[in-house]
């Protein structure tokens, strides 16, 4: 019985008898499922240590034999450690999550200055070919499924664009048969006319379909690698390409190799041990830095929302404070990257964490595929596909930049130039 | 005699060269005022944006633009950039950035005397932004630059002349105005990099991160007037530790 994740199990009504046999085979037999450490046909292998580097620390991370001295420690160095991050991310650094976020008030203002970048998501299908337990776009939920035509792209990002952003992340659920690679580069063409900065988060591909999508005008490549257990992975993931772990893993760097600037990481905090998936994403991004020194990387930090047909899910042990320790010791450690908090968020967080440590925030926010104009000027939309997971912060654009600003930080909308 | 700082041929009164970055733009035109600088840096990538935006609009009449090419990789992306600030309307002055390192944005010396070369060549008046190098000092200078601008430390690290020493090597060698950049973070450490001659001071997280920002810049405008004047009187010597010994060492000599 996989009894740590029955929250997850949800069985839609109108499954016929076989799907529904299989779904439960999968969900409690390991023995049903496929090797999620194996390349399928196609996957491209990259020669790289950093998988190997990262787990190794990952796995050796003991955040119970951090102390108090080890934190303090910490915060008296000028730089910090991959020893200071364990002890900064572990328990004993709780009571001193306020000099924490003095700290990284401090990096942001030296490297960030008094700036947040705003960006929008444009969800554009939620076909998916995987069974990711947790993910309201998983292939068994009952979900109205949607792609948009290019028409109908151009004029969610014509709405998009009219409320003033300049920023677009263009999202799909994971399927190559729905979303292929060049119906992707299609709808990434039609946004360079309107936005000035756009990136994709996508299921993983290869370096030259990279490539081609950064020839399209892509310049970011977002993959959240969910969780770095990938024992625990395999519970979760139990179908589909995504299932294989280490080729997402290797999806930021088949990025940089194909030329993009910069990449996004993140675990899903909650899904397995919060402590060491952000050890591992801070690391992974950490290695690549070394490896890619011009790229630009930034991190996550999305937490388990519930979603459509399964308001359980929860963030499970991440609670806001353990949230605000992560993101002071991302700061602290990587003073350079960018950090993103998404809608997944409170208002009254974001608001907080901005002024800390975050130097990017959504607005404007739907994750349905093709409702913007029914969110944006209230317009009737019947036939719009189903969200991928509820969202917590419904600012508008406006309503954001003006928050922001009250709260003294200034709000960028482009800091991007083409080349 | 007047003292003017002279790039390319165009001659200023202020030494004091503001950054744009990382700025609540509502208080640009407050701090170009108080710190009466007369060029202003600006990040392309930030000018690059709808006009409700537009930072350009921030900028007080009468400042002399400095462009900068910031998100430059390599020297063929700086000249495209620069080229781009110049259809834009942003003048003939363009400050090379050119970045390979994300971390510590080090500028990165070997594609910068390559852009310099190139854009000196199509008319810019080009201020390149170098690590303080003499060599490389030297190569910018025959490639066509209108000053050099070394870092005195890290940039956004606001600890001051870290490069002190190099700095001291180019003011001393190099014809050219030295402009020092990055990691200045307090008046005080640009009272001191003009006492020792440079030309001028570059400055942008020390102000745009300030509790009273219009105030910070009228500090620092005070300070590199006060080392510039400091300079020009020439300063007086300093006794080493001890004084100096009252039975001199050549006494024996007749």
């Amino acid at each position: 019985m996989n009894q740590d994740n029955q929250v997850y199990f949800v069985d839609s009504g109108d499954l016929s008898p076989q799907a529904l046999e299989k779904k439960h085979r999968i969900e409690q037999d390991p023995a049903a499922r496929s090797d999620h450490m194996a390349y399928l046909p196609g996957m491209e292998v990259i020669q790289s240590d950093v998988k190997d580097k990262v787990i190794a620390q990952m796995q050796a991370y003991d955040y119970d034999a951090y102390t108090a001295d080890d934190v303090e420690r910490a915060l008296a160095h000028e730089t910090c450690s991959i020893e200071d991050f364990k002890a900064l991310l572990s328990p004993a650094a709780a009571p001193y999550l306020e000099q924490m976020a003095r700290r990284a008030e401090l990096e942001t203002q030296r490297h960030f200055g008094n700036t947040v970048y705003l960006f929008t998501p444009l969800y554009i299908a939620n076909y998916c070919q995987n069974y990711c337990v947790y993910c309201g776009f998983n292939c068994y939920n009952q979900i109205q499924r949607k792609k948009l035509s290019m028409e109908e792209i151009e004029h969610e990002m014509q709405v998009i664009a009219q409320s003033g952003m300049e920023e677009i992340l263009i999202l799909t659920g994971e399927s190559r048969a729905h979303s292929d690679v060049p119906y992707i580069g299609e709808a990434v063409k039609i946004a360079k006319k309107y936005f000035r900065n756009i990136g994709v988060e996508i299921y993983p591909v290869n370096t030259d379909e990279y490539r081609y999508l950064h020839e399209c005008g892509v310049d970011y490549v977002t993959v959240f690698q969910e969780t770095y257990n990938s024992d625990k992975y395999e519970t979760l993931h139990l179908l589909g390409h995504k299932r294989i772990w280490p080729y997402r893993f290797d999806a930021q760097e088949r990025a940089l190799m194909a030329g993009m600037r910069g990449a996004g990481f993140s675990a899903l905090l909650g899904l397995d041990d919060f402590r060491k998936d952000a050890l591992a994403s801070a690391l992974h991004v950490y290695y690549l830095n070394r490896k890619y020194p011009h790229a630009e990387l930034s991190l996550s930090c999305p937490r388990l929302r519930p979603i459509v047909n399964n308001e359980k899910i929860n963030p499970r042990d991440v609670g806001e404070a353990q949230l605000c320790q992560v993101l002071c010791a991302y700061r602290i450690f990587l003073p350079f990257v960018g950090i993103t908090v998404s809608s997944r968020e409170s208002a009254s967080f974001r608001d907080g964490i901005a002024k800390i440590c975050a130097t990017k925030v959504s607005a404007g926010v739907s994750t349905g595929i093709g409702d913007h104009e029914a969110k944006y000027t209230g317009k009737e939309e019947t036939d719009a596909g189903d969200e991928q997971f509820e969202i917590n912060d419904g600012r508008s654009i406006r309503r954001m930049y003006q928050d922001m600003e009250e709260g003294g930080l200034q709000p960028v909308l482009n800091d991007y130039i083409y080349v | 005699m007047e003292d003017k700082l002279v790039l390319g041929g165009h001659t200023f009164s202020s030494r004091f060269i503001l950054g744009s970055g990382k700025y609540n733009l509502k208080l640009i035109q407050a701090a170009v005022e108080q710190g009466g600088a007369e060029i202003i840096t600006l990040a392309l990538r930030r000018a690059n944006t709808q006009p409700s935006e537009n930072i350009l609009d921030y900028i007080p009449k009468g400042v002399t633009l400095l462009p900068n090419t910031s998100g430059a990789r390599n020297a063929q992306e700086a000249v495209r950039i620069a080229r781009l600030g110049r259809e834009l309307g942003c003048g003939d002055f363009v400050k090379i950035e050119i970045m390979r390192d994300a971390k510590y944005l080090l500028p990165d010396n070997y594609e910068t005397i390559k852009a310099t070369e190139q854009l000196a060549k199509e008319g810019f008046v080009v201020l390149p932004y170098m690590y303080p190098d003499l060599n490389v000092a030297r190569d910018l200078q025959n490639a066509g630059a209108a000053a050099v601008m070394p870092l005195a430390s890290p940039i956004g690290s606001n600890k001051g002349l870290a490069t002190k020493e190099f700095l001291q090597i180019l003011i001393d060698e190099i014809d050219l105005p030295i402009i020092v950049d990055a990691g200045i973070g307090k008046p005080s450490q640009a009272c001191e990099a003009m006492e020792m001659g440079a030309a001028a001071i570059m400055a942008n997280t020390a102000i745009a991160t300030a509790g009273d920002i219009p105030a910070m810049a009228g500090a620092f405008r005070q300070a590199i007037e006060a080392g510039r004047a400091a300079y020009r009187a020439g300063l007086g010597r300093v006794l080493a530790r001890g004084g100096s010994a009252s039975d001199p060492l050549t006494g024996f000599l007749r």
